[in-house]
């Protein structure tokens, strides 16, 4: 029976060491090819005519003009006479051409007349969004009323978070192309192994037609799994232009309006407590809007599950605007600024350090050791007891200073991954997966894996991600992919030893059970000195390489990973009272992610959801015109993201400790981006008591 | 909360180029004043100047030292031939109009904002990108060694201008990283690895792992 579990902490060479991602090079130096970088002999351009209206019926469309157009090869009606528009950027026609600037062209001559109809495309104001919101229904637990009129103290607030777009820096789009019936299709995607099957499926061809490579993604945050309308749309201009390749990435404007927001969220909320500081009572009135469909419904209660007598309602409303897509951590972002600036705002109402209150009702959170134990590390490590004082108490002249803290829980357990690792008789190394490098480093925790187990070095490894060919590997959503694909490749790779092992036994005169690797070499357990190197051992394979597949399969994890992270971060920041900047001088993340492959890339992530925290709290913002029904800031000078002199300090604890290596890998992609946003939120409110808060 | 980025942009773009929307309408206008109006020298050029457009036109571009022919409309910018034309990918294509510096190359010494170029004024001016400077420039390797980039694509043009910023100030603070570098954007949330790996190729250590 073969032995996958990981090896103990003290025993690895590879895992846990901090190593640098094995992309670094070609990306540091520009040589990485992306997507967008495809450039393919006659290639073509395609581009997207879009609505300007947010709610419209096309009455006519006219693209004979752009048919013409010198250099134009096809052009497509996507929302036919009598179609319904319900956003603006919604794609009306498409359009492919010898160069980028004749398709523009092309696109300007398309003839579009809209009957214009009315639309609403703000919810901050609940009561000006009319029949817009549908209610959800009403949840209670407990006495709510009860509750609330045993308790020594009720605190209440209106908080805010608004829609935000992913802005992932590589638009999405392809490169497609027909060879036949077969279609070669380079798309930016986070689901190498599906997205080939989702194109397929919209352009009617079997799923094994559609080949699909990927070697980096500009960024997907959640928002790139599926082929797209555009794809759909790139994959049918080539058919229409002869099968030539046709190259189409949105404009950073239609990038920006319609491929993929995070909900808003907004709540009204009582919170109350005995005089002790217990959490007796909460009632939320939340609504959000997640687009044209709705949703948007933050998973409340957060953290602070056992809350004994609660109420929840929820709205979710309609507006004719882009629509919602996962983004990292979805909901629960806008879940742990609901719940942690309740708690924040009844800390002040019971005149207690909210640094107490949050650890004094660590029993009410799910997993209450952690928190606590969470809690108190983040408080040690940002000097809370020296640096926290009461609501406007911390100020020095026009300049305060206010601390904050904010909680988050993930799942996180490891996606269905199957890997192949093969061991070549030259002592060559492969691993296969149909996996993709969000940039998070999963192509060097696979390389990482695989040397470990192997007794190689790391550089002995190659790893062969972003091809639907490789075996079928989880979409990288919903921080699954660390646990998934470590799983897969340990197990393929532990097969793939015990096969050469079966060849080298009896070489070296033992059962192939009584072998092991180390430092390229296989030699026989407790007799260190009888063995082989690696090239001898794999020379005894002849002229056949061994190829052994491993699975993840998450009902079966045997502990090789499993899910439920948990994190605290807390912010330190100093506000100009007279102008209202904000400036963060440190915010610390305290956050679980059980055994960690590659400190030194899980570490870039938590640092990197802390950034992007900054910009939540403090500058993103998808601003609609009621006016217009458009989005104002559709570009990157007024959609707003921190620069490198933005934030403060960051300072991060991954926590490795053995109770949590021994747990198994956990995801690590959403829990550190969740509570940061609040924290940053919290630390604002200190010193700026008020009633109503939103983000930005 | 207002950004330093800000302030940055305009120390860089001092050569006066302006945004793509601009751009691209004097192109579809007049091809004549493209070069007129955008280019503060060619400003001082006698009256009855060459007319170039709005049709394409065959140009020379000296691009990592090679003289490169290339046929632009006189309203492409320098970052599209890079991109389109040339193959040249490590410039990208990010906001497209002077705010992210993804798209940072160098003309005659200076670094700039490729996508607010028009590649019919980078004649006769030398045209770096990255892919003509060595692949193991110590710039690249300290990105490396700092983890300073995730999903990379901000990465070449934040090298790009990192690389530009040592060779003005080879011996900078942090604050002078903080403030030099105030030109790029990064979505993944890569600053804390930039700061140390720019301190780092200054020789200034903050290697990390």
């Amino acid at each position: 029976m073969a032995n996958y579990s990981w090896p103990p902490m003290d025993k690895r060479r590879v895992i846990g060491k901090r190593t640098s991602r094995l992309d670094g090079p070609a990306k540091a130096s520009g040589r990485a090819k992306y997507a967008s970088d495809q450039n393919l002999p006659g290639m073509l351009y395609g581009m997207l005519l879009t609505s300007p209206h947010a709610h419209a019926k096309i009455t006519s469309i006219d693209t004979s003009a752009a048919e013409k157009l010198q250099g134009v090869t096809a052009v497509r009606v996507i929302a036919k006479p009598g179609t319904e528009i319900q956003w603006a950027g919604t794609e009306v026609a498409s359009i492919a051409a010898t160069s980028e600037s004749i398709a523009r062209d092309g696109l300007k001559l398309i003839k579009v007349d809209y009957e214009v109809l009315p639309h609403v495309v703000r919810e901050d104001d609940l009561a000006k969004a009319g029949n817009r919101g549908k209610a959800g229904g009403e949840q209670v637990t407990g006495d709510p009323d009860e509750g609330f009129k045993n308790a020594a103290v009720t605190s209440q607030g209106t908080y805010g978070i608004p829609v935000i777009t992913h802005c992932c820096l590589e638009p999405h789009g392809l490169v497609v192309a027909w060879k036949g019936d077969k279609v070669e299709y380079w798309p930016s995607t986070q689901a190498v192994s599906t997205v080939g099957g989702d194109l397929a499926k919209s352009i009617q061809v079997p799923v094994a037609n559609v080949h699909v490579q990927m070697d980096h993604i500009g960024g997907g945050f959640g928002s790139k799994f599926s082929s797209d309308l555009w794809g759909t749309e790139a994959a049918q201009l080539s058919k229409a232009s002869g099968g030539r390749p046709v190259k189409m990435f949105l404009d950073r404007e239609t990038e920006l309006t319609i491929a993929g927001v995070r909900p808003s969220a907004f709540a009204k909320v009582r919170i109350a407590a005995d005089k002790e500081g217990n959490v007796t009572a909460f009632e939320s009135n939340s609504w959000a809007s997640g687009g044209f469909g709705g949703g948007g419904m933050p998973p409340i209660m957060y953290v602070y599950t056992k809350i004994p007598n609660y109420r929840l309602n929820h709205t979710a409303v309609s507006l004719n605007a882009g629509g919602a897509r996962a983004w990292r951590a979805p909901n629960n972002p806008q879940a742990s600024y609901i719940m942690c600036s309740a708690l924040d705002d009844l800390a002040a109402s019971l005149k207690m350090d909210p640094l107490d209150l949050f650890v004094k009702n660590t029993p009410l959170t799910i997993r209450p050791a952690t928190y606590k134990r969470q809690l108190e590390r983040a408080a040690e490590l940002i000097d809370w007891k020296k640096n926290w004082k009461a609501r406007g108490q911390n100020r020095d002249g026009y300049m305060a200073r206010g601390l904050g803290i904010g909680v988050a829980t993930w799942g996180g357990a490891g996606h269905p991954s199957k890997a192949k690792t093969t061991i070549h008789p030259d002592g060559s190394v492969e691993v296969e997966l149909g996996s993709q490098d969000l940039g998070s480093g999963t192509r060097t925790v696979i390389a990482m894996v695989a040397a470990e187990t192997l007794g190689l070095p790391l550089t002995a490894i190659n790893v062969k991600i972003g091809d639907n060919t490789y075996p079928v590997s989880g979409g990288s959503g919903g921080s699954t992919t660390v646990g998934g694909v470590s799983t897969s490749t340990r197990r393929s790779t532990v097969n793939a030893l015990d096969k050469l092992f079966e060849k080298v036994g009896p070489a070296l005169g033992v059962p192939a059970d009584q072998l092991e690797v180390t430092d390229s070499r296989v030699r026989v357990k407790n007799n260190p000195d009888k063995g082989m190197s690696w090239q001898q051992a794999c020379q005894k394979l002849g002229v056949e390489s061994i190829s052994e597949m491993g699975e993840n399969n998450p009902q079966k994890t045997e502990g090789l990973n499993t899910g439920g992270a948990s994190g605290v971060q807390m912010a330190d920041v100093s506000v100009d009272t007279e102008t209202g900047f904000v400036r963060i001088n440190k915010l610390v993340a305290v956050q679980d992610c059980g055994l960690v492959i590659n400190p030194k890339t899980a570490e870039s992530q938590v640092l990197g959801a802390c950034i992007m925290s900054c910009c939540g709290a403090l500058m993103e913002e998808r601003v609609m015109d009621q006016q217009t029904g458009r989005m104002l800031n559709a570009n990157m000078e007024f959609y707003k993201l921190a620069g490198i002199n933005d934030i403060g300090d960051i300072v991060v604890d991954l926590e490795v400790i053995p109770e949590n290596d021994q747990r198994g890998v956990i995801g690590l992609g959403e829990p550190p981006a969740i509570p940061g946003v609040v924290a940053i939120a919290n630390a604002v409110a200190t010193p700026l008591a008020c009633g109503f808060r939103r983000c930005p | 909360m207002s950004s330093n980025k800000d302030k940055e942009i305009p120390k860089k773009k001092s050569s006066g180029f302006s945004r793509r929307g601009f751009i691209r309408g004097v192109g579809i206008g007049s091809g004549a004043l493209s070069t007129g109006i955008l280019e503060p020298a060619a400003e001082a050029a006698p009256a009855g100047a060459a007319v170039s457009g709005p049709g394409a036109i065959p140009i020379t571009l000296n691009i990592n030292g090679k003289a490169t022919k290339v046929t632009v409309e006189p309203r492409e910018t320098l970052l599209d031939t890079l991109r389109n034309q040339v193959n040249l990918t490590a410039a990208k294509r990010v906001c497209d109009r002077g705010t992210c510096g993804a798209c940072s190359v160098m003309v005659g010494g200076k670094v700039v904002y490729s996508c607010t170029v028009l590649a019919i004024d980078a004649q006769g001016k030398e045209i770096q990108t990255l892919e003509g400077v060595a692949a193991n420039h110590p710039v690249m390797q300290a990105f490396v060694n700092n983890d300073a980039q995730q999903c990379g694509y901000c990465t070449p043009g934040f090298v790009m201008a990192s690389k530009a910023f040592l060779e003005k100030h080879p011996k900078p603070t942090m604050e002078d990283v903080k403030e030099g570098l105030g030109g790029n954007l990064c979505r993944c949330g890569t600053y804390m690895g930039v700061r140390k790996a720019v301190l780092e190729a200054a020789g200034k250590g903050g290697r990390n792992g």
